[in-house]
């Protein structure tokens, strides 16, 4: 991943964050982390809406994505990124404590890039994510250029 | 990753498959790997066209595609598969020497999980895979279980 790609967390847990942020640090990560609280914090960023901060034009993006979030749940947020034409190039990494298969399942039919559950135990955590790290640090990110066709949005 | 996923690596470069799978083991994976030659035999396999070998009907598999292959390439392999209800859910990492940004972002529209450049230089390459290989070693890494027969 270029040093310019934006690595965006959507993750309603502060503590889970923080270790998050920390381990792909300590993986030699240093790109910009932008964090959201929920579902639609993470939509309205990615589709240029509301008040808060919004995605640029031309720049490459990343998502780590927690399934189980107020407001709007990380499925469906993989689903509405996944159905639009610019946004769905977008690779999300789903990192949540579910591992029931045939959630494991859906978000693979919906096109996520790859799916890690989060271990209980602290330290593992820590390591798995470490781990997402040595593997965000060897792969390319498509820039996402324009504004979302979907309609009403684009301001 | 799951243990009873296997790897399957599309790449016509024998020397690469080595290289590949010898850095995999080096970072503790342990699933089993198999390797296809171009990409007809790897749809083969997956489309089950293939009486000698042919997927089984339940398995976890996640795919390493090269693109310049003989025969069919990798993007047509990667578009046969995502169009299929089925064999969609199999992450594919696109493993090549093409660092062009049309292709990275045509990959990606695709359905590419990752796009992943095989540096130039011999080491490099052995620490991107076994980078590759650190991350796919973890038991929390979940792919999904493929039941279908697929389209023919």
């Amino acid at each position: 991943m270029n040093k310019e790609g934006v690595i965006l967390i959507a993750e309603d847990d502060e503590g889970h964050f923080e270790l998050i942020k920390r381990s792909l640090q300590r993986a030699g990560v240093c790109n910009e982390i932008l964090r959201f609280a929920d579902g639609q914090e993470t939509l309205d960023f990615l589709f240029v809406r509301g008040d808060g901060p919004k995605r640029e034009h031309d720049k490459e993006y990343l998502l780590l994505l927690d399934i189980r979030m107020p407001k709007i749940d990380g499925i469906e947020v993989l689903e509405k990124v996944k159905e639009d034409p610019e946004l769905k190039k977008i690779p999300v990494v789903m990192l949540t404590t579910t591992d029931d298969p045939r959630t494991i399942d859906r978000c693979h039919k919906l096109g996520c890039s790859i799916y890690v559950v989060k271990p209980v135990e602290y330290q593992d955590f820590a390591e798995a994510v470490r781990k997402v790290g040595l593997l965000l640090s060897v792969v390319e990110v498509p820039q996402i250029n324009g504004m979302p066709k979907t309609k009403g949005v684009v301001k | 990753m799951n243990k009873d996923a296997v790897i399957l690596i599309a790449e016509d470069d024998p020397g690469h498959v080595e290289l590949v799978k010898r850095n995999l083991w080096r970072s503790c994976v342990d699933n089993d790997i198999l390797p296809f030659k171009d990409g007809q035999e790897i749809l083969d396999f997956l489309f089950k066209r293939d009486d000698k070998a042919k997927r089984d009907e339940k398995a976890f598999y996640l795919l390493l595609l090269d693109i310049r292959m003989p025969k069919v390439d990798g993007l047509e392999v990667l578009r046969q598969i995502k169009e299929d209800e089925e064999l969609r859910k199999i992450p594919v990492i696109i493993l090549t020497t093409t660092d062009e940004t049309s292709e990275i972002n045509r990959f990606y529209e695709m359905g590419c999980s990752f796009y992943m450049i095989k540096p130039a230089d011999y080491t490099k390459f052995m620490e991107a895979v076994e980078n590759l290989g650190t991350f796919l070693s973890l038991e929390w890494v979940k792919v999904p279980l493929v039941d279908g027969v697929g389209a023919c």
